[in-house]
C-alpha cells in the first residue's frame, strides 16, 4: 500500500495518533509529511518526547491537541511552532497534556491492558499533576489515566506485507503504543517475505491482529535514525531548527520538503542519501528456533 | 600554575565525581555523557549508563553522539530494550545517580522545564519534562549543570516540572513519597551548591578557581548562603582533562 493510501483510509480528521514512539530513532516522518499533505485536521498527537515531527504537525495546522512529555528538537532545543502555538494560538491553538516519559509509558499500557489508570510514584510533587486532566492522585500514588490511541504509526526495520515487522534498537513506548491502539499503520525499509519475519517470531513487535496497513518507505524515518540502515542527518535537523525559528521561514521549509514534494522517494532526491547510509554491518548471531 | 581548562570542563570533571564506582547512572546527553565517560576512565571503571530510550551501557560509545537514541550508542550496549524497563529498574530505586537539565533551578533545586509564566497563556512554552520528572522523583539521588545566570538561577520556579527539595522544608520529599533522596548538587559555571541532609535550601559549598562570592550573588536569584566550609572547586586533574578531551 501507498503512504497516501495508508493514510488516507486509515488516519481521519480527529484521529488520536502515536507517532515517534521509539524516541530519537525511528520516527516515521514520511507519514507525519503526508498526514501534512492531505490537511488532516483535529489531530491529537501522542508521544513521548518528539523530534521535530510534532513541531512540524503543529506548525502545519494539523494539531488541536499533544498528549506527549517533551515536545523540541532534541539536538537543537526548542520546538519553535510548538511555541508560537502556545505562546500566540498560531496557526492556531493548542491543547496541552502534559506527561512525563514514564507517565505516558503508563497511560499507554493502562489503554492496552483495558483498565482505567495506572498507579505510580513518578509525577508525586510535580505540578504536571496540575496541567493534565488525566492525571490524579490518591493512596499516596499517581493514578495515570489511560490513552487509547485510534492509530499507532510504526516505522521498522522490515516487515512482511501481512504486517509483521520486526524491529530492532531501543524501543522506547513503541509497544505499548501498538497494543493500546486501535490499528497500527506499519512503514518500513525493506518489505521482505514472511519466511524472514517467522524466523525470528521474538523480533515481530506487534501482534499481525492490529496491523491495517503495511507501506513499503524506504528512507521513512529520515532524518531520524535507523540501526543498521541510516544514521540521524543531524544538518537536517539543525537547517530546520533554524528555519522554523520565523513563521515565514516555517511556510518555506513546509514547501520545500513537505507540499513541494509528491512523495517520499521525491523527497529523498533532495537528500545525500548515502552519506547517512550505514555500511559497516554489525549482524547478530543467528537464533536457533529448532523444534523436533 | 595548573592547566588552562574552560568553565565546561570543569563542570564535567565535578559532574564525573559524583558518580562511584559500580553506580547505574541515568545519563543525559552533552554534558553528563562526557562526565560519565571521565568516571569510567578516572575512577568508576564498573559505572553503567541507563538511558530512557531503552538503553544500558558499561561505556561510552566512541562516535559523536547528537541523541541517545543514534547507532553508536546501541551497537555495544549492554541492554537494549522498552522505556519502561528502564524505568522499572528507576522505580525500584535501583538508579544511583541521574543527571537533568533545565531551563531554570531554584534554591530548593526544584526544575521548571515546562512553562514560563501562566501555564493557561505561557510567555515562554518550554519542550517538557521528558524523563526529566522521573528521575528527580525516582533515582537515588541526582545533579543538575546549569549556566550561571540571574534568569536560571531563580528564587522559586514558576512551574515545578521536577521536583528537588519542594517548598524546602525538612523532609518534604518523603512527606509527599518521593523515592529518591533528591538533587544533591547544583554544578554551574561558576560554582558548586549543595543541599543539607534530608532536605532544604542550597548552600554554596564551592567557589571554581578565579570567581568570587560577589559574582554568584549577583548572578543568583536567591539570598545566597555559605556552606559552613565553603572552599574552592579542586580544577580538573590532568586525567580528567585527556579523558574529556580525548572525546570533544
Amino acid at each position: 500500500m501507498s503512504m497516501a493510501e495508508a493514510i488516507e483510509r486509515f488516519v481521519p480528521d480527529g484521529s488520536r495518533v502515536a507517532m515517534g514512539t521509539a524516541l530519537e530513532p525511528l520516527i516515521p516522518f514520511a507519514a507525519g509529511h503526508e498526514l501534512i499533505r492531505q490537511k488532516r485536521r483535529e489531530l491529537e498527537l501522542v508521544g513521548p518526547i518528539s523530534d521535530a515531527l510534532f513541531d512540524q504537525l503543529i506548525g502545519a495546522g494539523c494539531v488541536s491537541r499533544v498528549t506527549a512529555a517533551w515536545v523540541g528538537n532534541v539536538s537543537e532545543g526548542l520546538g519553535h511552532c510548538y511555541r508560537r502555538a502556545c505562546e500566540q494560538g498560531v496557526p492556531g491553538s493548542l491543547e496541552v497534556h502534559d506527561h512525563s516519559n514514564f507517565s505516558i509509558s503508563l497511560a499507554l499500557w493502562a489503554a492496552a491492558w483495558n483498565v482505567p489508570s495506572l498507579p505510580t510514584r513518578t509525577l508525586l510533587g510535580s505540578d504536571i499533576l496540575h496541567t493534565n486532566p488525566n492525571l490524579s492522585t490518591g493512596f499516596g500514588m499517581v493514578h495515570v489515566g489511560a490513552v487509547r490511541p485510534d492509530v499507532a504509526i510504526v516505522h521498522a526495520q522490515r516487515a512482511d506485507a501481512i504486517g509483521r515487522a520486526h524491529l530492532w534498537g531501543p524501543l522506547g513506548i513503541t509497544e505499548e503504543a501498538g497494543l493500546a491502539a486501535d490499528r497500527v499503520v506499519v512503514s518500513c525499509e525493506e518489505l521482505v517475505d514472511s519466511n524472514v519475519t517467522l524466523s525470528d517470531p521474538n523480533r515481530i513487535l506487534l501482534p499481525e491482529t492490529k496491523v491495517v496497513a503495511v507501506v513499503h518507505e524506504p528512507g521513512g524515518a529520515h532524518p531520524s535514525p535507523v540501526q543498521g540502515y541510516f544514521k540521524r542527518d543531524h544538518a537536517f535537523y539543525r537547517d530546520y531548527a533554524e528555519q522554523s525559528r520565523s513563521e515565514n521561514g516555517f511556510a518555506s521549509w513546509l514547501k520545500r520538503w513537505v507540499l513541494d514534494v509528491t512523495d517520499r522517494a521525491t523527497y529523498l532526491q533532495g537528500i545525500d542519501v548515502e552519506r547517512l547510509r550505514i555500511h559497516h554491518h554489525k549482524y547478530s548471531a543467528p537464533t536457533d528456533f529448532g523444534d523436533e | 600554575m595548573s592547566e588552562v581548562y574552560t568553565a565546561q570542563e570543569l563542570m564535567v570533571a565535578v559532574a564525573s565525581r559524583e558518580i562511584h564506582d559500580g553506580d547505574l547512572v541515568f545519563v543525559g546527553m552533552r554534558l553528563p555523557i562526557l562526565a560519565y565517560a571521565v568516571a569510567l576512565e578516572t575512577h568508576a571503571p564498573n559505572a553503567r549508563g541507563l538511558f530512557e530510550v531503552g538503553l544500558m551501557r558499561d561505556r561510552p560509545a566512541d562516535a559523536f553522539l547528537g541523541t541517545m537514541g543514534d547507532p553508536p550508542n546501541v551497537a555495544g550496549a549492554v541492554w537494549a530494550t522498552r522505556m519502561s524497563n528502564a524505568m522499572a529498574l528507576m522505580a525500584q530505586g535501583r538508579v544511583d545517580l541521574g543527571f537533568i537539565g533545565g531551563a531554570e533551578v531554584d534554591r530548593f533545586g526544584n526544575l521548571n522545564t515546562s512553562y514560563v509564566g501562566d501555564p493557561a497563556g505561557p510567555a515562554v512554552k518550554l519542550p517538557g519534562s521528558g524523563g526529566g520528572a522521573d528521575i528527580a522523583i525516582l533515582s537515588r539521588r541526582w545533579v543538575t549543570l546549569m549556566n550561571h545566570e540571574r534568569r536560571r538561577l531563580v528564587d522559586r520556579v514558576s512551574f515545578l516540572t521536577s521536583p528537588g527539595h519542594g517548598d524546602g522544608s525538612r523532609g518534604w520529599r518523603e512527606r509527599n513519597g518521593l523515592l529518591g533522596g533528591g538533587p544533591v548538587a547544583i554544578i554551574t559555571t561558576l560554582c558548586v551548591f549543595r543541599f543539607p541532609e534530608g532536605g532544604g535550601e542550597a548552600y554554596l559549598d564551592t567557589l571554581h578557581p578565579g570567581h568570587t562570592v560577589e559574582e554568584v550573588r549577583e548572578q543568583t536569584g536567591w539570598v545566597v548562603k555559605l556552606g559552613a566550609q565553603m572552599g574552592e572547586t579542586a580544577p580538573p586533574t590532568r586525567a580528567e582533562l585527556t579523558a574529556i578531551r580525548s572525546r570533544s
